[in-house]
This record gives C-alpha cells, sequence and structure tokens, in this order.
C-alpha cells in the first residue's frame, strides 16, 4: 500500500495542480503585498497571506497522507475529527454530570468510528454513531443524576459527535468503495472532493470580496453574500467538472456530484455559523488562539462528505 | 534538595500540555526568574502541573508548589509525587484555624509560614493556591490568610496572579479519566501588600487580581 501513490499519474496531476495553485496564489500575495497602499488593504491583504500560508501546511500534510496510502488518511481524518471535537465541546457549555459521557465520545467512540473503516465494516460503520451512540448518550448522561438541562445537553453532545466523528469519517470512508474499473484509484477520489469542497469555499471568499455586495443571511454570516455564493459555487463545479479525468464520473456526472459538493459545503458553512452566533463566538478558533479553527476550516466539509459518499456508493457501486 | 527537575515531573507536564492543549497568556508580567509566589484559583489536579509546565524550564527547576499535607500525604503514590518528583512544600491546612487558643494559632501559623519562608529560602519561587481547596469552576472561593502573613514576611518575592481556565472540565474534583478539552492560563500584574494594608482588604484585593483574569466565563 505505502507509496503506492506514486505509481498513480493522475493523483501525481491532481496534486501538482494543488501545488501550482499554491505557487500561484503565493505569488500573487506577494506582489499585492509589495503594492499595498492604505492601511485597510494592507489588512485584508496579510489576512490572505496568513490564509496561503496556513493552505501550503494543510496540502503538505494532506498529500504525506495520501502517500501513506489508506492508513494515512484515516489517521489524518482521525486527528482532524479529534482536534475539531475538542474545540467543539471546548465551546459549547457541558456540566459535570456530563464528564464520562465525553470521556466516552472522545476515546471510544470516535476511534471506534475510524477503526470502522480501518476494518472495512460499512454496515457498523453507517449506524454506530447514529443508532448506537445515540441510545448511549442520553442513557450516559441520565446515569450521572444530573436532570438540569437534560435534554440540551443530550442533543448538544450527539450533535458534535455526528458533525465531527460521523459526517467527518466519510471523507476517508469514500477509500472503502469498491467502484468498478477504480480500483486502487480511490485515493484520487477522497482527493477530488477534498479539492471541489475547499476550493467552492475559497471561491465564494474570493467571488465575494471581488463583487459581494447583497447579505445571503446578514444575522448568521456577514461575509456571505449572493454573488460570492453564485459565483464561487458555479466556478468550482466548473473546477470539479474539469477534473472528470481524474475519477469514474463523466463530465457531466462530475459536475453534478461538484455542484451538489458546493452546495452542501455552503449549508455545513451556514450551519456552523449559526452555531457560533449561538455560543456568541466568530471563529471556533479565536476563542483560543492559535488552536486555529480547525473546525472552521472542515465545517464545508462535514456536510459535503456524508453526501458525496452516499451518492458515489449509490449510483457507482454495484 | 537536588537540583534539577525530575524526569517524571517533566514527562507529566508534557502529557498535562498535550492533554490540555494549554495556551499561555502573559498578561501582566514576563517569565522570570526572580522569586515570585505564583497564586491561582484551584478547581482541578492538574492546576499545579500545568502552571508549572507554562513556565520556562530555568524557571521550573526553581519553582516548587505548596500542597495540603492531610491530603497527599495519604497515599504512597501521592507521597512519592510530591516529595520525590516535584519537591513540594507540605503545609498542613486549617492547623492555625484549630488552635484552641489565640496563643496557640498565632504559634502554629507562625511556624506554617517559617517552613513556607524556609522553602522560599534565596532563590526559590512558590506555587500557591490560596483558596485551599478545589472548586466547582463557577466562582472562587474565599482566600484563606497564608498568602498574607507569608508576603507580610518576604516583601522582596513578587506574587503573581494567575487564573487556571477550564481544567475543571477536564479533570474535575473526585474524577479519575480527563476529557481533552482545550485551556487557558493567564498570568497577571504582580501585586503586593500596600503599606498599612489590612489583611481582609489584602486578601479580597488579591481574590480580585485573580478573578480579573478570566477570559472566557462561567460555561
Amino acid at each position: 500500500m505505502m507509496l503506492q501513490a506514486f505509481h498513480d499519474t493522475k493523483l501525481i496531476w491532481l496534486f501538482g495542480g494543488v501545488l501550482f495553485l499554491l505557487v500561484v496564489s503565493s505569488t500573487v500575495g506577494n506582489i499585492l503585498k509589495s503594492r499595498r497602499k492604505s492601511d485597510s488593504s494592507r489588512a485584508t491583504i496579510d489576512n490572505l497571506n496568513a490564509r496561503i500560508r496556513a493552505w501550503w501546511k494543510m496540502c503538505l500534510i494532506f498529500g504525506f497522507s495520501l502517500l501513506v496510502g489508506r492508513t494515512g488518511s484515516l489517521l489524518l481524518f482521525g486527528v482532524i475529527s479529534f482536534l475539531a471535537m475538542r474545540e467543539y465541546m471546548t465551546l459549547v457549555p457541558t456540566r459535570r454530570g456530563d464528564h464520562r459521557t465525553l470521556f466516552w465520545s472522545f476515546f471510544v467512540i470516535m476511534p471506534l468510528q475510524y477503526y470502522l473503516i480501518g476494518i472495512q465494516w460499512y454496515g457498523l460503520f453507517a449506524i454506530m454513531i447514529p443508532v448506537m451512540a445515540f441510545v448511549f448518550v442520553p442513557t450516559s448522561i441520565a446515569l450521572s443524576g444530573d436532570t438540569e438541562h437534560f435534554l440540551e445537553r443530550a442533543a448538544k453532545i450527539q450533535f458534535g459527535i455526528m458533525i465531527c466523528a460521523y459526517c467527518l469519517s466519510h471523507a476517508p470512508a469514500l477509500l472503502l468503495l469498491k467502484i468498478p474499473g477504480f480500483e486502487g484509484h480511490d485515493a484520487r477520489l477522497l482527493l477530488y472532493l477534498v479539492i471541489v469542497d475547499q476550493m467552492s469555499d475559497v471561491l465564494q471568499y474570493v467571488w465575494g470580496k471581488l463583487i459581494g455586495r447583497h447579505k445571503i443571511a446578514w444575522r448568521v454570516s456577514p461575509n456571505k453574500t449572493w454573488e460570492g455564493f453564485v459565483g464561487g459555487v458555479l466556478t468550482a463545479t466548473a473546477l470539479g467538472a474539469a477534473l472528470w479525468w481524474a475519477t469514474p464520473f463523466t463530465p457531466l456526472q462530475s459536475a453534478g456530484l461538484s455542484f451538489t459538493i458546493c452546495i452542501l459545503g455552503f449549508c455545513g458553512g451556514l450551519v456552523m455559523s449559526a452555531i457560533k452566533r449561538d455560543i456568541g463566538i466568530k471563529d471556533f478558533g479565536v476563542v483560543i488562539e492559535g488552536h486555529g479553527g480547525i473546525l472552521d476550516r472542515i465545517d464545508s466539509l462535514c456536510f459535503a462528505a456524508p453526501i458525496f459518499f452516499h451518492l458515489v456508493r449509490y449510483f457507482f457501486v454495484p | 534538595m537536588s537540583e534539577g527537575i525530575h524526569p517524571i515531573a517533566s514527562l507529566l507536564a508534557a502529557v498535562a500540555r498535550g492533554i490540555t492543549g494549554v495556551q499561555v497568556q502573559w498578561a501582566g508580567c514576563q517569565p522570570d526568574v526572580k522569586q515570585r509566589i505564583y497564586f491561582a484559583n484551584h478547581t482541578s489536579h492538574l492546576d499545579f502541573v500545568v502552571l508549572w509546565s507554562a513556565l520556562p524550564a530555568e524557571i521550573r527547576a526553581l519553582t516548587r508548589p505548596v500542597a495540603a499535607k492531610d491530603y497527599w500525604e495519604e497515599t504512597p503514590l501521592r507521597r512519592y509525587l510530591t516529595e520525590k518528583v516535584f519537591k513540594a512544600v507540605l503545609v498542613d491546612r486549617g492547623a492555625a484555624a484549630r488552635g484552641k487558643n489565640h496563643e496557640e494559632t498565632h504559634f502554629v501559623g507562625r511556624h506554617l509560614m517559617d517552613d513556607l519562608a524556609d522553602a522560599l529560602g534565596k532563590k526559590y519561587s512558590l506555587i500557591l493556591f490560596p483558596e485551599g481547596t478545589r472548586g466547582d469552576g463557577k466562582e472562587l472561593g474565599p482566600f484563606r490568610a497564608g498568602i498574607y502573613h507569608l508576603a507580610m514576611r518576604r516583601p522582596d518575592v513578587e506574587l503573581v496572579p494567575a487564573y487556571l481556565e477550564n481544567l475543571n472540565r477536564i479533570l474535575p474534583k473526585g474524577e479519575i479519566f480527563m476529557v481533552p478539552m482545550l485551556s487557558l492560563l493567564t498570568f497577571g500584574k504582580p501585586i503586593q501588600v500596600e503599606p498599612g494594608e489590612e489583611k481582609d482588604a489584602f486578601l479580597e484585593r488579591a481574590r480580585e487580581a485573580v478573578g480579573s483574569l478570566r477570559r472566557i466565563g462561567p460555561a
């Protein structure tokens, strides 16, 4: 398995494309930096360059995990799940009575979810959290004897496990799918999902900055505009369609799936923004500086991954 | 007392930092090897280790915790940790208050201050939890008088307030399993006993100095 990725020319092309894009962005970022005039544009450009630097790091880590193969991807997403859940549970108010439940969520339920992908037990992977954890969480909280805000606490913890562990785990679970004629290339499918999803975020940000005027849901997320949304979704869909050669899809199918990924990514971002407003913070990473908002980065993937997984599984796996 | 940091202490500090993901902010002063008494809120067994781990190594080697004798001498493991690993100064909490009369109280209290002043010596710093016991993280308990007497005895030592956040959610009192939430540690501006300041006024001011460093607010 190890280093098999090196022999997959299309995977190398796909990843090479990402690196090329990063080189271009870094260059543009540096040019902008040397030309900046006002203080307000300086802040935007510094923020942009910080984002590009973060992208370099993320891409190198992701690329390395793909090289290591299935275990690498599982480990990487397991760690992301852990860090995301850590951010979520830190900021969502929990009580002393939730302690044991939280312990189980972090150290048993979440690792088990990834283990089930590792041993390719699809049946249990699909129901473990929505069915078994769903029964376990409220029971375990009830056993603590603290009934204050019981329903809220059970719901918040279950939601956190669903988002951070269950939903996200569907991204590396793509490696489980046995698509005829695509055996051994499943890493490409994962990379495809991540590229389209993250590019949709980036392009919505870029279009929004360039021509954004009309707010979509001002109270929830002041930065989301209709112009950014339409521009971002259309360009990311076009990009996804143009990557059909790396997937088991035709160009038209690829466009449809990319479009779905973009829309769901948007929904994920919107929902996580609403949660942040509810808790009263702007970014998951802001309150705890330096632990830079992993959840802010993957919110779109959390919604896109499970639906993409099931669409591919339904239509392409016999 | 032997010099240097016990390897188990370094290991525990690294583990504690990893689990608590602690973000340290020196808001009111900078790390310094000068003699200090760090005093903080107390909600978890992790408090001392996390605070200690946040200090640079050369300061860590010179910083000792003050711990409750009744609790930390109870089992061999606790004794080993306090005596050998962290070289804690054990104090008999409440001993002075148990005195039968004013004189006895005075005598016991004086003895305790002698121990702490000895522990400070010429180069050591102390970590102290003036609430005297672990709270639930919602509100700071009243401060015990020891910190005041020690400050009077050693006016040359800086009193640095610190606030540890979320550690009670990671390892609350009476719990053995840890939940890896993120935590914050903030060091504030050093305070001192003002000329003519009464004991209770100082203790209240010290308590406010710690409480004002809270960053997230009650959960």
